[in-house]
């Protein structure tokens, strides 16, 4: 029962308008005010994301269920707290960390690095990332690309794989990282790409592939999408707000 | 007087020195988690009272002089200094930001002398005086502004409180979008946009989305107007392909760093407002003008921190920057979206409120219609009893407008806003209606019969575009 059946209040017509979208809609209304129902869900999931905000990364778990040759790196933040108050820290690589990178740069040096990490959400990388992978690497190597081993990276910002990706030598850099957490959505994935990637890139450089989850983008179509913006950012020299995720006869257009 | 003694004061036994003006302005910032990310907040409770009191002496004129950022290396500076109003700053020069504080208090600020005052204040002034007011000063002042600006409805009149319906959704499907449109018209939100944030970078989509919302708009016979929210190169490009754009979004900063981390500059914005003006759009009203306010600029304190490019200033004030930017394109809307960056730049529920409290401060005081987007994500200490807070304060404070997001959350954006049920509360609280045009036609379709919401009649245009999605 979500409330008394004499408030007409109650009533949502609309409500199979719920077949279309996960938002919160049609959820009634007692006076102007949320019923108590919905209030409560309201709640419950606020709980849920704030959880999954503090779980840890489980790198063995997620190294096993992407297969192939994996690094793991850390940034300078040292734990979850460090992490939220002090993103400057989650942008650079842990001393350590550094070093081992410095210490295996390979040659020729690779045309693609691919890191993934928890970001803000471990259970989005913990969820989703393998699925990209295993479209995205035979896309890549499709094109006649050197994918460098993936880098597992754990109390990482967007732009730690911009570091690693300069100390490996790499041209391109995708970065597979957790959201942060919406209430429907505590494990979506997003995917930045850098061309050039270096230590100060401005965020207007990199492109966004986001909300990578079952409910939302197909990881097997947000693989795609990497795929294309990779040729084409490999090909044009530049990613970013130039470098647009679009359609055919516009890139026509511009080249 | 030198640097060294206009920059510092003495409090009790300690004599507090402060490097330069930025350092005077950061410390006397109440306390922010970004101003102590970026190294520049006060060490001490002391050391930030010392520095209130010493900007407290400061003369207005002071920020005429001493350039934040030089004026020779930004560009934002240079709109600053080059459009500012000596002659509207004149009743206010002699002042000092103490007695400028006194004086925005007292009853010879009527609203038309902050109306006309608004010219001849740069966002400096602005934010300096921000520093030494508490809340309810920020609400008491913020007040007697009225902004008021048109393209089909007009909004910031004195009393009236608007939405921006925000029905985004993870992979833009039409239909779920629409969906949740429907839903906020059926509770009466939309009158001050409908703005989708579009997930996809991607000019096809973009048109896809404007389109559909175009075709709703006209379905309904509505003075609405939508805006997909896409960076404004993108819209450009849909404005070359004829689509139907009623508004040009963008994110600005307040410094030009800052808004090249945004992949924009003035020149670009220019652009983008003549393309949009041109279009000519707007309603026809009753003075015989057409509402050309045609931008919607969308701001937030720490993005200039979150792209490096801060120049040393502390947050809030490279904030009231960016409304000098916004400012120079006579904007329908300027939104500051205060808790979406996260705990790192604003920790907890206090510090949202505050800074939610001081944008809209500063933006009304330079004449900037001010929505506020009142929200927090889930890495932050807040949640909604906080966002009550700042909505019943921001609603006396006579906000512009605010989101109105099915259940508050976001599912494309991943956090929580204000909900459509929450505007409800302030029209009841506070007895505010929703825009003159906007609020006619809903009581015209029967979402609402003298001012309080209800079902609207079968065959009435909206439930008519509910029964074409199945659900009638």
């Amino acid at each position: 029962m979500s409330g008394p059946p004499d408030l007409p209040e109650l009533l949502t017509p609309w409500e199979r308008l719920r077949e279309y979208t996960d938002a919160r809609i049609a959820l009634g209304r007692v006076g102007t005010s949320l019923p108590t129902a919905e209030l409560l869900r309201f709640g419950q999931a606020h709980a849920l994301a704030r959880d999954a905000v503090q779980a840890e990364l489980d790198v063995a778990a997620l190294a096993q269920a992407l297969g192939g040759e994996v690094v793991q790196v850390r940034s300078q933040a040292a734990h979850r707290s460090e992490y939220l108050r002090r993103p400057d820290l989650g942008r650079r690589l842990h001393p350590d960390s550094a070093q081992l990178l410095r210490a295996t740069r390979r040659t020729p040096t690779p045309d693609i690095l691919i890191m993934v990490s928890d970001g803000l959400s471990a259970l989005a990388a913990q969820r989703q990332a393998a699925a990209v992978l295993h479209t995205l690497l035979p896309g890549l190597h499709a094109a006649g690309l050197q994918v460098a081993p993936v880098l597992i990276a754990t109390q990482a910002r967007v732009a730690l794989a911009d570091e690693a990706a300069e100390l490996w030598g790499a041209r391109l850099v995708i970065h597979l990282i957790g959201e942060r957490p919406g209430l429907s959505s505590p494990d979506s994935l997003g995917a930045y790409l850098t061309y050039d990637p270096r230590p100060g890139t401005l965020d207007s450089a990199r492109n966004c592939v986001s909300n990578i989850r079952p409910a939302g983008l197909d990881a097997g179509e947000a693989a795609r999408r990497l795929v294309s913006l990779t040729v084409r950012a490999l090909r044009r020299g530049l990613s970013g707000v130039e470098l647009k995720d679009t359609d055919l006869l516009l890139e026509g257009q511009l080249e | 007087m030198s640097d060294a003694a206009l920059y510092s004061a003495t409090l009790g036994r300690t004599h507090h020195r402060f490097a330069d003006l930025k350092d005077v302005l950061a410390k006397a910032s109440p306390r922010k988690a970004g101003d102590e990310l970026a190294g520049l907040a006060a060490r001490s409770a002391a050391e930030r009272e010392a520095a209130r009191l010493c900007l407290s002496e400061l003369p207005l004129t002071l920020f005429l002089q001493d350039l934040l950022i030089p004026y020779e290396d930004d560009e934002v500076t240079r709109l600053i200094v080059d459009s500012h109003d000596a002659a509207a700053f004149a009743p206010v020069s002699g002042l000092s930001v103490g007695q400028f504080r006194d004086w925005l208090l007292s009853d010879a600020a009527t609203p038309e002398a902050l109306r006309a005052l608004a010219p001849g204040l740069t966002p400096e002034m602005v934010a300096a005086v921000c520093k030494l007011m508490r809340n309810q000063d920020l609400v008491l002042v913020a007040r007697k502004c009225e902004v008021i600006t048109r393209f089909r409805t007009t909004l910031g009149r004195r009393g009236h409180f608007s939405t921006r319906l925000q029905p985004n959704h993870p992979t833009d499907d039409l239909r779920g979008i629409l969906a949740s449109t429907l839903d906020g018209l059926m509770f009466g939100a939309g009158d001050a946009v409908i703005g989708v944030n579009p997930a996809l970078d991607n000019v096809d989509a973009c048109v896809r989305l404007l389109t559909m919302l175009d075709d709703l708009r006209q379905g309904l016979g509505a003075p609405i107007q939508t805006c997909v929210l896409t960076h404004v190169t993108n819209t450009l490009q849909a404005i070359e392909r004829g689509a139907p754009v009623d508004l040009v979004f963008q994110s600005v900063a307040g410094a030009q760093g800052a808004n090249a981390g945004f992949g924009i500059d003035l020149a670009l914005l220019t652009e983008a407002h003549e393309a949009a003006q041109s279009l000519g759009r707007g309603s026809l009203f009753a003075d015989g003008q057409r509402g050309q306010n045609v931008m919607y600029f969308e701001t937030g304190q720490g993005s200039a921190l979150s792209s490096g490019t801060h120049a040393g200033l502390d947050q809030q004030t490279a904030e009231a920057r960016a409304y000098a930017v916004a400012r120079a394109y006579s904007p329908l809307l300027v939104n500051t979206v205060v808790g979406f960056i996260g705990p790192e730049y604003l920790y907890d529920g206090k510090q949202i409120v505050r800074a939610g409290l001081e944008d809209h401060f500063c933006g009304k005081l330079l004449g900037l219609p001010m929505g506020c987007d009142i929200c927090y994500t889930n890495h932050a200490e807040a949640d909604s009893d906080d966002m009550d807070g700042l909505l019943t304060l921001l609603a006396a404070a006579g906000v512009t407008f605010i989101m109105g997001v099915p259940g508050a959350d976001d599912i494309m954006l991943g956090y929580q806003s204000t909900s459509f049920h929450d505007a409800w509360y302030v029209r009841s609280v506070f007895g505010f209606p929703p825009a003159p045009e906007f609020a006619a036609w809903l009581e015209g379709t029967g979402i609402t019969r003298e001012g309080r919401l209800q079902l609207p009649p079968a065959g009435s245009p909206l439930r008519e575009q509910l029964r074409q999605l199945g659900a009638g």
